[in-house]
């Protein structure tokens, strides 16, 4: 089990060396001189230098890879630029709003994609089958922005039953509002994940079902609540690769939908720091969602044994 | 189901289970596909059914629908009457309650017959919290002596093993464990062994044999292999597309077969009885069940056909004491009986 664990962590660390390198190299690659936005119009050569040489930027590139890798991961994601405090202090609450509006997506469409793909797969051939497998095509097919809008026009404009923008104003706890304000982002980002949750749980139920060991059980005469058991155990390592990547998606998805929303998350963040070239807030704010979605990726890895106990071995 | 064929057998003295009129109609696109008709037989605690027959003669449905094992496009006729309960006519919950305490079964691939995720003492603990609604720990306990039955050397230890970590063997031994864990009176056995190398397979059918009679149960064992059906068995019901062509006891069957069906069959495998050399297959195939041949189905490549075979099917009667067959000229002087032949041409004999 440790040496199973190792080697997933082996396969990790240079994922994440290739996310901080490829962060990095933002600030090389984006057209312009990052330091135009911070230079005074007219500086002198000297001054110039000196704020060359206060970011770091006389040094080699490997140097100041490496230093900015360090200063990284002791928290210290540099200055923004536009907002002239540090990257951390705008990254954080835009985080914490992200994570809500993503756990309100994730309990939405694990709740959704399971359920329905459940339904489908016990129903083959039914109405019920046919009907889950086409809304989860649509929900695969329609791009986010699209939706939102249209849940907007439709929900928030028409029949004005919900907010459409932002964030409940701050109170004291997590109130009714909150929820109201989180209800047409959440569905919109939760839409994809949910028809290819529903699609790949359906499928992989499907196939167990099938399987002869599902006809032992029924000979020894147990109930259906305890097959079911069998079934789900059995779907499941299948179901939470599948699920791992989609939350990763979902995450992605959220710059977006919380663009469409103007919700005050990550990827409205984002979507600032590139309007304003804004690297320092960019290269933080992907560092720490690509590090999110490896991790992840690396906790579904883990969990993977636990559930299917022939994967140690091979 | 053919008239006045409603002979009362629930509650026969020592009757165990007895089957009447037996059908199995699978539903598909357009002709429904009879793959059972018409199957009768009688078993007795402790004793052991063989059906033998080529592949597709309906071994494998027969055995399944005694349970109601099949996919929902089957439609099962006919009455089983199974320690006095009619099982045909049970509900879900019944059918359940009986299945694994009073019938069992043991099917062909011990590898995708148990559950890859769960351990195996967990999948016979299981079986038996759901009969007997004792606890885990009890079930678990039940598990150990089970494994301890049927042989499985270091069964605590392998109490916690998943089926990939057992050889073949040992699995079809769990498999077995499993089909016993609750006492079950009837064991349904198809092909138990064929996947099974060679030693190992002698090992489980000495282990079935053993347990079956140490338990008493009844047995109904399905297999290819003539020398198995010989060792274990005391009654051989020989099957022909979906029908019984020949019944009666098993050494009596081998060194006297009467139908000729039956005599093909064991000219065209190796077994005791057989000389070497002398294989001769049957010629031709079996009929296709959508399209079967009115009469005896077995006229387009049995030697001995004559115009009158095409008529009607023939009855299974009694030709000897404890013995039938379905031909009317198993008693000619044509018919012979198997014996130094050249291949195809058996020559008349008494
Ligand atoms: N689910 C099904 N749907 C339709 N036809 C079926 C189904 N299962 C079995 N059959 C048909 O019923 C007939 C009997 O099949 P069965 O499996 O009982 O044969 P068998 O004697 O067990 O053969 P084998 O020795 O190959 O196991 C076959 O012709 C088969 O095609
Ligand atoms: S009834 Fe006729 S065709 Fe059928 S087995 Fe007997 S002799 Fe052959
Ligand atoms: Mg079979």
């Amino acid at each position: 089990m440790l040496w199973y664990v190792l080697r997933r962590l082996a396969y990790v660390l240079p994922i994440l060396l290739g996310v901080s390198i490829v962060c990095f190299s933002l600030l090389h690659l984006a057209p312009g001189d990052p330091l135009t936005a911070v230079m005074p119009e007219f500086a002198s050569d000297q001054v110039i230098e000196q704020i060359k040489r206060s970011y770091g930027f006389d040094k080699p590139v490997p140097v100041q890879y490496l230093l900015w890798l360090f200063n990284a991961l002791s928290g210290n994601l540099g200055l923004s630029q536009v907002a002239n405090r540090p990257v951390l202090d705008e990254i954080v609450p835009a985080m914490v709003n992200t994570f809500q509006l993503a756990a309100f997506g994730i309990g939405l469409s694990l709740l959704g994609g399971i359920g329905l793909g459940l339904l489908a797969g016990y129903t083959r051939r039914l109405v019920t089958d046919r009907a889950i497998t086409t809304t989860a095509i649509i929900g695969v097919s329609v791009p986010h922005y699209w939706v939102g809008l249209v849940l907007i026009a439709i929900l928030a404009v028409t029949l004005g039953l919900l907010p459409a923008m932002g964030k409940a104003p701050p109170s004291p706890g997590f109130g009714l509002d909150d929820i109201r304000h989180m209800i047409l982002p959440g569905i919109t980002l939760a839409l994809i994940p949910t028809g290819i949750i529903a699609r790949s749980v359906r499928a992989t139920v499907i196939d167990v079902r099938k399987q002869e060991f599902v006809q032992t059980l029924q000979a020894n005469g147990l109930p259906p609540r305890r097959t079911f058991l069998h079934v789900v155990k059995n779907a499941s390592p299948t179901v939470l690769a599948i699920i791992g990547i989609q939350l990763g998606h979902l995450v992605g998805g959220s710059i977006l939908v919380e663009t469409v929303f103007a919700w005050p998350g990550t990827g409205y963040l984002l979507n600032n720091a590139i309007a304003y070239r804004d690297i320092p807030v960019l290269q933080g704010t992907i560092l720490v969602l690509a590090t999110f979605f490896v991790m992840l990726n690396f906790l579904v890895d883990l969990a993977q044994p636990f559930l299917d106990p022939r994967m140690t071995r091979q | 189901m053919s008239a006045g064929d409603h002979t009362p057998v629930d509650g026969n003295a020592g009757t165990f289970l007895s089957v009447r009129n037996l059908s199995v109609e699978f539903q598909s696109e357009g002709m429904p596909l009879r793959a059972i008709n018409g199957v009768d037989f009688d078993l007795h605690l402790g004793e052991t059914l063989c059906f033998l027959g080529e592949s597709g003669s309906g071994k494998t449905v027969t055995m399944r629908s005694l349970v109601q094992l099949l996919p929902p496009t089957a439609r099962i006729g006919g009455k089983v009457w199974l320690d006095g309960i009619d099982v045909l006519t049970l509900d879900a919950d019944r059918l359940r309650a009986i299945r694994g305490t009073q019938v069992s079964m043991i099917f062909q691939e011990p590898m995708t017959a148990l559950d890859p995720v769960f351990t195996v003492g967990h999948q016979i603990a299981e079986v038996v919290v759901c009969h007997e609604g004792v606890s885990w720990s009890t079930g678990r306990a039940r598990a150990l002596e089970m494994l301890e039955l049927v042989q499985v050397p270091s069964a605590r230890r392998r109490l916690d093993a998943y089926p990939h970590e057992l050889s073949g063997g040992l699995r079809q031994r769990v498999m077995i464990a499993l089909a016993l864990s609750c006492k079950p009176k009837l064991l349904l056995a198809d092909e138990p062994t064929t996947a099974l190398d060679a030693t190992v397979q002698i090992q489980i059918l000495l282990l079935l044999r053993e347990l079956q009679r140490e338990l008493g149960m009844a047995t109904i064992f399905v297999t290819h292999d003539l020398g198995v059906a010989c060792e274990i068995s005391d009654r051989v019901a020989v099957m022909y597309a979906g029908r019984f062509v020949e019944t009666g006891a098993m050494a009596e069957v081998i060194d006297g077969p009467r139908h000729p069906y039956t005599i093909g069959l064991l000219n065209s495998t190796v077994h005791a009885g057989s000389e070497r050399g002398k294989l001769a297959p049957i010629p031709g195939a079996p009929p296709d069940l959508l399209d079967m041949p009115p009469g005896c189905a077995f006229a387009p490549r049995c030697s001995r056909v004559v115009a009158a075979c095409a008529e009607r099917v023939p009855d299974l009667v009694e030709v000897a004491p404890g013995r039938s067959a379905r031909c009317p000229r198993t008693g000619d002087p044509g018919i012979s009986l198997p014996g130094p032949t050249p291949p195809g041409f058996p020559l008349p004999r008494e």
